[in-house]
């Protein structure tokens, strides 16, 4: 009972880390239509501008992860401006091509400056002590994870679902000529919706950091998983999102208690499962 | 048949010029098979795949464990690479052409990690993460021995990419070659017409699987090791990159692009990985850009024009 119970807490604070990152390529493949492989490199943008703010500077750590997001859109505003606006619309491979380029040359030029170390992010007192919920002690860092989980799922289907905004952002996905027509300007749109989901993924990097570490390939080896989530969910999708982050979290991690000798091979074994039962996803559109 | 002569002569200079570097030139030959196989797939049917290297790898392994139990002739070991490579791309091509686009390349990539986990699991066999060691191949044909130059070695494959070549020549250009060619354009059309595009796809995914098994067995008979490196998701991604770079849709392109690649990763990884990741990725993006058909489609476009065909000889 108390290895199934920590097993599920793990899983949960697991998939939740997993969803931060992921729904921020969710909306960019599901909304904006870009298969976007250097997901994972803005997260380890934004892990190393943390791990810098808290570790070498001794700033605190809510003004690391404060730092890490604003520093990471920063970043990704021109790369939005002169590179992804030409693949708008580009046939898969072209996109895949180019964001691996992308993702390369940012692990390169990362660990030029900052060397090829694995990147610690010091986790405040609070946080990193366990913390009683009644049936048992949890670590804190699980539970802020969790919140940080719920938090931005609520918060992004209220933006979508229900401000000005995610009218026009719907608009903007199904018809952008249409939309531009009425006066949307999508040119605006596309870009603010880049910028949310490279916050997320600044976001996602920095407090899933426990669970996903820090490291110079840090891009390359998770691009994957978030790859695999994203089309497991259904891009664009935040509760096929939720649902795909959830399970395969829970897939993984139980794998990795009870049978740590196998490795990924129950994660991607599901994964082929579940895109050949669905193959766009849990609650992917017709494309 | 220029081509052939051209890639003949390019591989004996290679013999001449760097009789130090064959370890690698048979290398280059190997990954050259493998993106050609990626070529057939990607190139002249239209579906991306990011995990080839499950092909090269069944291939590998197959060819290794037959070669430590006692089969050591090598032309029958590279046959045994390439019939299992085969039935590696049947498997693969049912599981891959279930689902289409974004799925499809999901796929690719869940089947390449799980070869590469069961390669990892199975270590009675595979030997694990140390590699299959150990591989002692007879001399070809009874007559020339694998020398620790690798001379034989790399002569030997320079023949097997020749004849393959040869074969795909024809393949490509025969009427199957042109409905593969037809279902990358229009698979709707192709299938008003009157064929069936499922079992068309398959065969050129079997016939893909045998050049990157043949690929395999040849890196795994001139290095007599076979690693985990040779089922990973980078030497796929690796196969993909360099397709791109020289140009898809031909052999050609296939041939340019390992070349280019391999050689330049050959000289700028010795300095500094991480420069050399940093170069590759700038490089993807100029040719995203700047020449979406690759080095050969530039070279076309330049001699096309008519302006300056000196840029951009390959």
């Amino acid at each position: 009972m108390q290895t199934i119970l920590s097993i599920a807490i793990d899983a949960f604070a697991y998939g939740m880390a997993l969803f931060i990152i992921c729904i921020g390529l969710s909306l960019t493949m599901g909304l904006m239509r870009v298969v976007n492989l250097a997901h994972g490199a803005f997260a380890m943008i934004a892990g190393y501008i943390a791990s810098y703010a808290a570790r070498d500077l001794g700033l605190g750590y809510a003004v690391a992860i404060f730092l890490a997001i604003i520093g990471t859109v920063i970043i990704s505003i021109p790369l939005e401006r002169l590179l992804y606006r030409r693949i708008y619309g580009s046939p898969e491979l072209t996109q895949v091509l180019m964001t691996i380029g992308i993702t390369f040359c940012i692990i390169g030029i990362t660990n030029y400056f900052f060397g090829p170390t694995l990147k610690s992010i010091p986790l405040p007192g609070s946080l990193s002590q366990p913390v009683d919920v009644g049936i048992r002690t949890i670590a804190g860092h699980r539970l802020f994870v969790m919140a940080c989980g719920v938090v931005v799922a609520g918060g992004l289907w209220y933006l979508i679902e229900k401000t000005d905004f995610g009218i026009k952002l719907r608009a903007t996905v199904d018809n952008a000529a249409m939309a531009d027509a009425l006066g949307v300007r999508t040119q605006v749109i596309y870009a603010i919706s880049f910028a949310i989901a490279i916050g997320l993924a600044a976001l996602g990097g920095v407090v899933g950091a426990e669970f996903l570490p820090i490291e110079p390939y840090y891009a390359l080896r998770y691009m994957v998983t978030f790859l695999v989530v994203v089309s497991v969910g259904g891009a664009g999708s935040i509760p096929g999102a939720v649902v795909a982050c959830l399970l395969l979290g829970a897939v993984d991690t139980t794998g990795r208690y009870l049978m740590p000798e196998f490795g990924n091979f129950f994660f991607y074994a599901a994964v082929i499962a579940i895109v050949c039962v669905f193959p766009r996803g849990f609650f992917g559109r017709a494309q | 048949m220029a081509g052939v002569i051209l890639i003949i002569a390019a591989g004996l200079a290679g013999y001449w010029l760097f009789p130090d570097n064959l370890a690698l030139l048979t290398r280059v030959i190997a990954v050259a098979l493998l993106v050609l196989s990626l070529d057939l797939i990607t190139g002249y049917c239209g579906v991306a795949s990011l995990g080839q290297a499950s092909l090269f790898g069944a291939g590998a392994y197959a060819a290794g464990i037959a070669c430590v139990n006692g089969v050591t002739e090598p032309v029958t070991l590279v046959a045994i690479g390439a019939v299992a490579g085969a039935m590696a791309g049947l498997l693969m091509g049912t599981i891959m052409l279930r689902a289409h686009g974004l799925a499809q390349l999901v796929l690719s990539i869940a089947i390449v990690q799980l070869f590469h986990e069961a390669a990892n699991k199975a270590s009675a066999y595979t030997g694990g993460s140390d590699g299959l060691a150990g591989l002692m191949v007879s001399p070809l044909f009874g007559v020339f021995e694998f020398d620790l130059w690798g001379r034989t070695a790399y002569l030997f494959g320079l023949a097997l990419l020749v004849v393959v070549f040869v074969v795909l020549k024809f393949i490509v250009s025969s009427p199957f070659g042109m409905l593969c060619r037809g279902i990358k354009q229009d698979p709707v059309r192709i299938r008003a017409m009157g064929s069936y595009v499922f079992p068309v796809l398959l065969k050129m995914f079997v016939i893909s699987g045998a050049v990157a098994g043949t690929g395999g067995a040849l890196a795994a008979i001139s290095t007599q090791v076979v690693g985990l490196d040779s089922v990973s998701f980078e030497l796929s991604a690796n196969a993909l990159v360099m397709l791109v770079l020289g140009g898809l849709g031909t052999l050609y392109g296939a041939l340019v692009g390992t070349v280019i690649f391999m050689g330049f990763e050959h000289v700028v990884s010795a300095i500094n990985p991480f420069h050399w990741m940093t170069m590759v990725g700038a490089l993807l993006i100029a040719v995203v850009l700047a020449a979406p058909g690759g080095l050969t489609g530039l070279y076309e476009t330049l001699l096309g024009t008519g302006k300056r065909a000196k840029g951009g000889r390959t």
